[in-house]
């Protein structure tokens, strides 16, 4: 056990082997680089050591507006996001025991997405104006995500068992009866919640405020910690279903805790940011390829992806047709498709 | 396959059974240009026939209700057919040009075509759909297939369920960029048949009429191919050409009805097995009673559809999502196996 660290607090414990906490400092540094580039780019080009003066405050006063309070929130909700629904798309690909799971394919997102723009039509005037505050919409995204998390697992019973492969299905149909639902919300509402909702639901991070991203990062660790315990609860889950009721371990509570996890995590996600597709599929993937399918490593290996994934797409989005602003998750699907085809090239012989 | 009570089991009772369907069609599309906001009568619709005098009500029956009655029984048969060959091609009770990515890929490319080509011509959307139905249905089919044990259910489904998300984010990000194209686009993409002119219809029905055609011949292959593959070679089948002839016919069906009416889901699964429930497994018979079916559905959803928020519509694609999701639910949980 020697290429093994193990991490204990409390009831939650980890095997990180040496090599994956070399691959999480890695993401962890690959990203905070990526930030900064980030930061540094637009409309305005800030070099790398002015963007640093300025995440402290210390740079020019027109370089500390435009990334503390134009740059800053939009990328750091970008990263979360992504963590969010890498995150999200881990826990399932583990309970569902498919690999080509994943919040948008199960509904969680078609969910989130219904209640949003049903928020928005219901809510706003002919004048285009909100009758409530803007911030209840999250409320409404993670209800709806959540809900539809629960009615999936709901319907996907049967003898008091949840089958991956009914979970599966069902999400699916759930999901076109959901899409059907929220073109009807964009149809009634007035054109320009029409068009707001559209870009909501391709998923966007573009003109994100600090309140947003204060709500988020809370929302996002809350969730994690709470992950922690249940890693090694998901690692028995992908042994299937005979084995884990011989290990002793609550298969159907524990499948129950962590949808609700999965849905929780990709709702808060897709309150803030819209439903960035693919992200949930592809992150897991890559971070398994990484430092293989232990989910002490899985976890945050994924959600550092997810994070760059968002932030690179986003950064595209915002500079490669400027001054036209895409959607990122335009973009999370360009690369996401391909990535699915691939996979299920590669899974060919499982 | 699990064994289905048959209601009707003779074939004269069967070919009875045909009769009444059409019967219902005809009264269902009388229906359909009578009912809604604006009353009509029988007069005012033989007079707006035959005597058109350029009234409010003769316009409304001439350019709205008729060609509405007709696109909704047209495409109900079409959509349902390409469900019922769909199911049997892939072996797949969940399969259906909805679900599996055929009418994404389709309205993908004729948005495509509205908002980067700028095309606005009937002939370009009607390719650009057949276009998409054919490109979508080879690479669900070609990933669905992948691997050593062939062609599953499941991964089929899987397979068209990400080609559709995919498909519907692009189209929904080339909308974000095109705020005039989403205007115009929008409740076509919600799945409508209200104010299509009959112009749109005739410029699809001639392939309309050939899917149909071929389909109806085409009971006796997909009875033996349901058989499963290896015994359908031993019989001697071209299983290649019969695939490929299936595929040609849910193009035609599918994108056709996409160019006409949107992405309406939901009828290509629902009415294949309420057709098997009453006419057995039997190919030649569930085909014809698939067309029927499906034209009653989307007639009926249709007629249902400008009642519940008048005098706003409900999208007929809604409506048929409300009806098909729960009995999805039903077909999923009874068992993809099975």
């Amino acid at each position: 056990m020697k290429n093994y660290r193990s991490l204990r607090m409390g009831k939650a414990s980890f095997l990180i082997d040496k090599k994956s906490l070399f691959i999480l400092v890695l993401l962890t540094a690959l990203t905070f680089a990526l930030i900064v580039l980030s930061l540094g780019i637009g409309q305005m080009t800030i070099n790398p050591f002015d963007v640093i003066k300025a995440i402290f405050g210390a740079g020019t006063d027109m370089h500390n507006l435009v990334v503390q309070s134009f740059r800053m929130p939009r990328i750091l909700l970008a990263v979360f996001a992504g963590a969010g629904l890498a995150m999200s798309g881990a826990i399932l690909q583990g309970i569902i025991r498919n690999p080509l799971a994943s919040p948008d394919i199960i509904g969680i997102t078609a969910g989130a997405s219904f209640t949003t723009v049903a928020f928005l039509a219901l809510y706003s005037d002919r004048s285009n104006t909100l009758s409530v505050s803007i911030h209840w919409l999250p409320l409404a995204s993670f209800l709806g995500a959540v809900g539809m998390g629960f009615l999936v697992y709901v319907l996907s019973q049967k003898y008091g068992q949840v089958a991956p492969i009914r979970l599966v299905l069902i999400g699916i149909g759930l999901s076109a009866a959901a899409q059907a639902l929220t073109t009807m919300m964009m149809i009634l509402g007035p054109i320009f919640t029409a068009s707001r909702a559209n870009i909501w639901i391709t998923g966007s991070v573009n003109g994100t405020n600090w309140t947003e991203v204060l709500t988020i990062i809370p929302w996002i660790f809350l969730l994690t910690a709470i992950l922690f315990f249940y890693a090694r609860r998901l690692n028995i889950q992908e042994l299937g279903d005979e084995l884990t009721v011989n290990a002793g371990s609550l298969v159907q509570r524990d499948r129950l805790v962590l949808l609700f996890l999965s849905s929780a995590l990709a709702g808060g996600a897709v309150a803030f940011a819209g439903g960035i597709g693919f992200v949930g599929l592809m992150a897991p993937h890559m971070a398994r390829k990484l430092v293989g399918s232990a989910f002490g490593a899985l976890l945050p290996v994924s959600a550092l992806l997810g994070g760059l994934i968002v932030l690179l797409a986003d950064l595209i989005a915002r500079t490669a047709f400027a001054p036209l602003e895409i959607p990122a998750g335009v973009f999370t699907s360009a690369i996401g498709a391909p990535y699915f085809i691939y996979l299920l090239y590669r899974t060919r012989n499982r | 396959m699990r064994k289905v009570a048959v209601m009707i089991r003779t074939n004269r009772a069967k070919a009875f059974g045909l009769i009444i369907g059409v019967f219902v069609i005809a009264a269902l599309i009388w229906s359909s240009i009578v009912l809604g906001l604006t009353k009509v009568s029988a007069q005012m619709v033989y007079d707006a026939i035959y005597h058109f005098d350029g009234s409010n009500e003769h316009i409304i029956i001439q350019d709205t209700r008729i060609p509405r009655a007709f696109i909704a029984a047209a495409v109900g048969a079409s959509l349902a057919v390409a469900g019922a060959i769909m199911q049997g091609l892939t072996h797949n009770p969940l399969a259906s040009p909805g679900i599996l990515g055929i009418n994404a890929g389709a309205s993908f490319f004729v948005v495509f075509g509205i908002s980067f080509l700028g095309l606005s011509s009937l002939t370009a959307f009607t390719w650009l759909a057949f276009l998409g139905a054919a490109v979508a249905s080879v690479v669900v089919y070609v990933f669905g297939s992948m691997g050593s044990e062939g062609l599953t259910p499941i991964k089929i489904t899987l397979a068209g369920a990400a080609i559709a998300a995919m498909f519907s984010s692009m189209t929904q990000g080339m909308l974000t960029l095109d705020e005039r194209a989403l205007d115009q686009v929008l409740f076509w993409l919600a799945g409508s048949i209200q104010g299509r002119d009959l112009e749109i219809l005739l410029s699809v029905l001639p392939y309309l009429v050939v899917g149909w055609f071929i389909s109806l011949m085409f009971g006796k292959q997909m009875n033996v191919l349901a058989m499963g593959e290896d015994l359908a070679k031993g019989l001697g089948q071209k299983t290649l050409l019969v695939k490929i002839t299936g595929a040609v016919i849910i193009v035609l069906l599918a994108g056709g009805s996409v160019a006409i009416a949107g992405p309406i889901g939901f009828v290509g699964i629902i009415i294949p097995h309420f057709a098997r429930w009453l006419v057995g497994i039997d190919y030649r018979w569930v085909i014809p009673y698939s067309a029927l079916l499906g034209a009653i559905l989307l007639l009926t959803a249709d007629i249902g559809a400008r009642y519940i928020l008048m005098p706003a519509e409900v999208p007929v694609g809604v409506m048929t999502a409300i009806v098909g999701a729960p009995f999805f639910v039903y077909i999923a949980r009874r068992g993809i196996n099975e």
